[in-house]
Formats: C-alpha cells, structure tokens, sequence
C-alpha cells in the first residue's frame, strides 16, 4: 500500500500523464454500518469502479444510532456526501432541510423508474420530482411454526390463507396453564413490533377503510372500519385469547423461542429466523380478509443525490446512482444482503419465486402500500398507545381509535406546516 | 548581594519584587492552572448550556437555520398533555426514590457497621451493583420482571399458585418496578457514605452516653442522626438529582414501548431524549432541558434552604 502511494507519487513527479489520473473524479457514499450491507456495497463499488475508470467512490459509514445526525450536521457544513442511504421516512425532512437533490429526469426518466420498480417507489416522490431510488425493498408475511402446527393437529403445508383460518388455528396452538398463564401463543400481538404496520396498512384496509388520505396528510382510519381492524386486534388477545401483549418481552423473541405459533414479521428478520434450529418454520403471505382481499406493509432504505454535488460530481453521482439501482446490483444485494430487489424484473424471476422463503414475500409487494410516516417513532408509539389503552385500561374501542386519530393528525400537522 | 553586582541601578531590582510579590506569583500559578478546566469547561459546559437557552426561544430542527418564536415552546410544552404526565412521573421517582433509598440506605449502613463478621465482603457485596453497568443491570431485571414462561419473579409465583404481576406491562406498577431497579442501583454507594459518616463520629461521643445511661435509641436520635446531617444533607440532594434525572433504567427496561406502557414511567429526560433525537424537534427539546435545568436547581437550592445549619 505504502510503497503504491510512494510509486504514484514519484511517477507524478516524473510523468506529465499522470495529471489526468489526479484530476479524476472521487464521490463520497455514506450508509449506516450493516455488515452484510457494507460488503455488498463494496463489490457493487468495486465493480463500479472497474467499469468507470475515470471515477472513484469513498465508502464511508457510520452506526445506525449516529447516522441520521451526522447526514444533517455534515450538511450543514457543506461537507455532505454525493450519494447517500437514506429510509424513505425520512425523505420530508432530508427534502426540507436540502440535504437531497430531485434527480433529473434526463438521468433517471419517470416513466421508466414507474415501469420498472414496483409502485411503492412513488414514497420518493415529491411534486414532479424523484428524490431516489431503492436498491432493495422489504416487505411483512406471516411466519409459522410447523411443530407446533403439527402438535396441535393442524396440517403444516396448509398455513391459514384468511383471517379467519388465521385466528382458528392461532387458537388451536394457544396454550394456557392451570393458573391461567399463556405458556404458548397461537400468534404473537406486538405492536411495537411489525403489527402497528399490519394494522394500520393491512387490517384497516381489510375492513373496508383507509390510514390516510392519498397524499399522507389526513389521518383517516378513524371510522367504522378502523374500529373493526382495531377490535379485531384487539379481540385476539381480550375474546380469542391467542395471544397476549408483552409475552415473552417481544413477538420475535416469543417466536424464535418457539412458544408462539404465527408472528407477522419481514424480510429483515430471515437472518435472525434462519438460525433457528430447535424447530422446523415456513412463511406465507398475511392472510386475506373473506372476500379475499390482500394489503401489505413495504419500506426500503432509498439512495440519493446529496445536496452539494455538481459539476462533474453530480455526473459521476448520476452514474454511481444509475449503478447501484441497477438490475445486476440488485442481484449482488439480494445474494449478499438477502434484501428483495426493488426491480420488477430482478425480483419477480421464476428461481425467485419458487423459492418458498422469498415467493411469500415478493408476492406481497404486488399490492404492498407504503405509509408517509413524517416521525416513524411517534407514530408507532401512537399506535401503541392505541392498543393498550384498550388492552390495559379497558377503554372502548372507538374511544381509544378516536384519540389515536386526533394524535397522529396533530404530529402530521406539526410537521407539515 | 545585588547591591554589588556590577552597576545595576539600585531602584531596579527591587520594583519587580514589589509587583511579583509572593502571593501574586502564587496567584498566576494558581489560575495558569486553573485556566486550563476553566476554558475547557467554558468551551464543553457552560457555552453549549448557554446555548440551550437561547435554542429554546426557536424552532430549530437541525436541518434548517433556527429563528426565533419567542416562548412557543414553552406554551407548547405546558400544554403537552405528556408533560403533565413525564412531570408526574419524574416527582414519583424522586418522592419516593430518594427517601426509601436513603432510608434503606441508612439502616443497612447501620446495621453493617455494627457487624465484623464477613464485613468487608458484605460490604463489597453491597457496593457491586453501583460498578455495574446500568443498562447490563436494566436488562437483567427486565427479564426479572417478565410474565411466566420466562420471568423469574412471577415463575416462583405461579410455582406457589400465585397469580402473576404485570409489573412493566401495567401501566400501575411499572414505574414502581423500575424505581426498585433504580434505588437498588444507588443503594452501594450511598451505604458506602452513611458507613464512612458513621465512622467519623468520635467514639467518645457513645462511651460518654452509655456511662450516662442513654438507651440505644436515645443514641441514635440524639448523637448518630444529628451528627451524620452534613452527610446526609450530601446524599439527600444526590439523590434527588440522580432521581430527576433517571433515563438508563427506563430506557432500557421498556426499549419496545419506550416509556412503558402509556408513557407510565416516562421521565422528563427520556422525553427529551426522544424529542431531540428521535423526532429532531431541537428547539422543543431545549425548552423541556432548560425546565428540567430549573427544577433541579428549585429541588437542590430548597434542600440545601430546608437542611441548612440552624445556628
């Protein structure tokens, strides 16, 4: 390494051709430190490299708890980078405080981006503008214990395909003992977990109703229908006893442990489920309501443009950008990170889709909706609070939904005006 | 000496030695020294403090430049149905958190004082829980508190037919629960003073008692307790500030509902935490420090007011 940079060094001093190699173009990538996403980026990177010699990318990283804030403060410095990793929650903000720049659509064509990517990329729209583009994309289904499927003489090729088979063969695993203490869930209620995102997008629409308005800004689930998604919730624990807010601290752990039947959980935890080894697991799409009807929770982890790169930066920016969201890219983080392409036809090939882990998955991205959050947190902590107050304290339903809408509209408000 | 070295002018060498007098040479030691924290506080403590001040008077996000809103903030925040509630919760820990803890405190100390057998093992056992890690320590009564298939405390409950205890899932006894976390935690080092106040008082002081024939009691309120109040004056307000400011114990006990269930335990510093850090309203969150600032400094100057030497 020493004695390269030495070389160089002395083959500049000696050598008028090398002038071309220090004007070359280096762009800075920031993402959070992941390891299976930092070691695709660096073969993506590197393939990058070796087909654009002209270009070089500084791959910089930083821990998830940090990342956010370092992205603002280096902003506001004027020392942000020229791509970088940002969740499309927090898209509003980073457009607000100009830390992205649109894209421009002679690089990155609309139609093309709407054709090619599945439709939940629109979360990076704003106006007329694409703000980014998902290498990867994560979607909800319903994972199943097939030993205790079979321990309760249910048959494990056949995982229920409606909320009502759900909560039949919930409750046929659900087991309570003498004191009247769960010792095994028939399905896992966390709302902490990923069941604020199956109610708020799969349940409330399997009712009959809508979160929000089409433009995120309305809050609109509190009618009839948010009422029955949120008594049904509600009621697995209360009417059915499936399951029980709080067992075993969180759902995934109740279900990695084996004491829960069915959690609904994404793509982010096959890595955790896949060390499983005390029981045998399958995963299948969230059920449908009675008439069939299906919804799902998509998010993703989009990349940008920072705001500061022009010139021929922005150019090289435009290519790394065009790269990463490519076809071949996705394949490379599908293999590394095990993260679905956001591609339709990266994602829905025939190898991935007879495979039984990410057919379910996929499958759900079809019709997968994506919510506007302006503060994931507050918003899920909202929804939390939704369900215990009708779990701990008892309150009505609609009451609880009722405070639960004026909330969310009040933290939408703030943070849109 | 110097009067004969080689022709110097005779005022010269003695009007330095009036300026740089002893004391003052001591003086510019002193502050060369001192300089040092004095800047480095300046620069780390006291501007940024400050500075919170005057981030409280905006709307400062992070992402924009900040202006001015007067005390928006503050009427936002003494509006905010949570503050009512992280208020609340804040004054139960510190209510119940400092004497409980002080009075534990002061009978094992007591207690402990009067044992040789095994007692610096005792002692030692004690004061373990305050070098431990507070988040490791949070976690493990985390899994304390569970319910049945994994809770230690409510499996030996049902092993006797007792019905199990909510504890973090009730929105009642959830912050008791991490108060006995919390006070636990704290409970080493304030033994570890009561034991070393109690050793300070002269010995003299007892054998004078006992020949005039004082009973144990009469001992303990008229010569131990009297005698320790400078000590406990010092853990008294310790206490208190290391209550109002609770956050490890909280937030790493309730991490998937942060706050407990319904904002049960939430103390203001949390709030403030997740204001700042989770929802980026900046200026927002400056406000709740700079209450925060304010009722620790009422809290502490009150004590101090309360306990004072009444000569």
């Amino acid at each position: 390494m020493h004695k390269g940079i030495l070389l160089a060094g002395l083959m500049a001093g000696i050598s008028p051709f090398t002038v071309t190699a220090a004007q070359a173009v280096e762009i800075e990538y920031w993402q959070y430190v992941f390891e299976t996403r930092v070691n695709a980026m660096d073969q993506l990177i590197e393939a990058f490299e070796a087909a654009n010699p002209g270009i070089t990318v500084k791959h910089v990283t930083f821990p998830y708890a940090d990342y956010q804030t370092r992205v603002v403060a280096a902003n506001m410095a004027r020392q942000g980078p020229d791509v970088l990793q940002l969740f499309y929650g927090w898209a509003d903000q980073f457009i607000g405080g100009r830390v992205i720049q649109p894209l421009s659509p002679e690089a990155f064509p609309h139609a093309q981006i709407e054709e090619e990517f599945f439709p939940i990329v629109s979360a990076m729209k704003r106006g007329d503008d694409y703000y980014g583009l998902p290498t990867a994309v994560r979607s909800l289904a319903l994972f199943y214990n097939k030993n205790l499927m079979t321990a309760a003489g249910l048959d494990p090729n056949t995982p229920p395909t409606t909320l009502e088979e759900l909560v039949t063969q919930a409750k046929a695993m659900a087991e309570v003992d003498g004191a009247g203490n769960m010792v095994t869930a028939g399905m896992t209620l966390d709302m902490g977990g990923q069941d604020h995102q199956w109610w708020r997008e799969v349940l409330v629409r399997q009712f009959g109703g809508a979160p929000y308005s089409e433009d995120g800004a309305t809050v609109t689930y509190n009618d009839e229908a948010g009422a029955a998604a949120l008594k049904f919730f509600t009621d697995l624990q209360l009417v059915e006893k499936i399951g029980q807010r709080g067992f075993m601290d969180e759902g995934q752990a109740a279900f990695r442990a084996g004491k829960a039947g069915f959690t609904v959980d994404g793509t982010f935890r096959l890595g955790s489920f896949r060390t499983i080894e005390d029981f045998e697991w399958g995963v299948t799409e969230l059920p449908a309501n009675a008439e069939g009807l299906r919804s799902n929770y998509a998010s993703y982890f989009a990349n940008a443009i920072g705001a500061s790169a022009e010139g021929e930066e922005l150019e090289a920016a435009e290519k790394f950008l065009a790269f990463i969201s490519s076809e071949e890219a996705m394949k490379i983080w599908l293999d590394v990170v095990g993260e679905l392409p956001a591609r339709r036809s990266a994602a829905l090939t025939e190898e991935n889709l007879a495979n039984p882990v990410y057919a379910p998955f996929l499958k759900g991205l079809e019709y997968a909706r994506t919510t506007l959050f302006v503060d994931e947190a507050a918003q899920r902590q909202n929804t939390i609070d939704m369900a215990n107050r009708v779990l701990i304290e008892g309150q009505s339903v609609e009451d609880s939904l009722a405070a639960a809408a004026a909330a969310e509209q009040a933290i939408i408000d703030r943070a849109k005006k | 000496m110097a009067m004969t070295e080689q022709g110097a002018p005779t005022g010269r060498p003695n009007r330095p030695r009036v300026f740089w007098t002893m004391r003052r040479r001591q003086l510019l030691w002193v502050w060369g020294f001192l300089a040092v924290p004095v800047l480095f506080y300046g620069v780390i403590r006291f501007y940024p403090t400050g500075h919170a001040f005057w981030l409280s008077l905006t709307d400062w996000d992070l992402m924009s430049e900040p202006s001015f809103i007067g005390l928006d903030n503050y009427t936002r925040l003494f509006a905010d149905p949570q503050f009512g509630r992280v208020f609340r919760n804040t004054f139960a820990y510190l209510i119940m958190g400092t004497p409980i803890s002080l009075v534990l405190s002061f009978i094992i100390a007591y207690a402990l004082d009067r044992v040789r057998f095994g007692h610096t093992f005792l002692r030692a056992l004690y004061f373990l829980p305050f070098i431990t890690t507070a988040s490791a320590m949070a976690w493990v009564w985390r899994w304390f508190y569970q319910p049945a298939p994994i809770g230690v405390i409510n499996d030996f409950l049902s092993g006797f037919g007792i019905p199990q205890l909510a504890f973090l899932n009730s929105t009642t006894w959830a912050l008791p629960s991490i108060m006995v976390t919390a006070i636990w935690a704290g409970l080493g080092f304030q033994i570890i003073i009561f034991m070393a106040g109690l050793r300070a008082i002269p010995n003299t002081y007892y054998e004078a008692a006992r020949i005039d024939g004082l009973g144990e009691w009469a001992i303990l309120r008229r010569i131990t307790l009297p005698l320790l109040k400078p000590t406990t004056v010092f853990l008294v307000v310790f206490s208190s500030i290391g209550f109002l400011r609770i956050f490890d114990q909280v937030y790493n006990m309730t991490t998937n509902d942060p706050g407990g269930p319904l904002g049960s335990t939430k103390p203001l510093v949390l709030m403030i935490y997740q204001t700042a850090f989770s929802s980026y309203e900046m200026g927002y969150a400056a406000a709740q420090t700079v209450v925060l600032f304010t009722i620790l400094l009422v809290v502490s100057l009150l004590q101090l007011w309360i306990l004072r030497e009444r000569t």
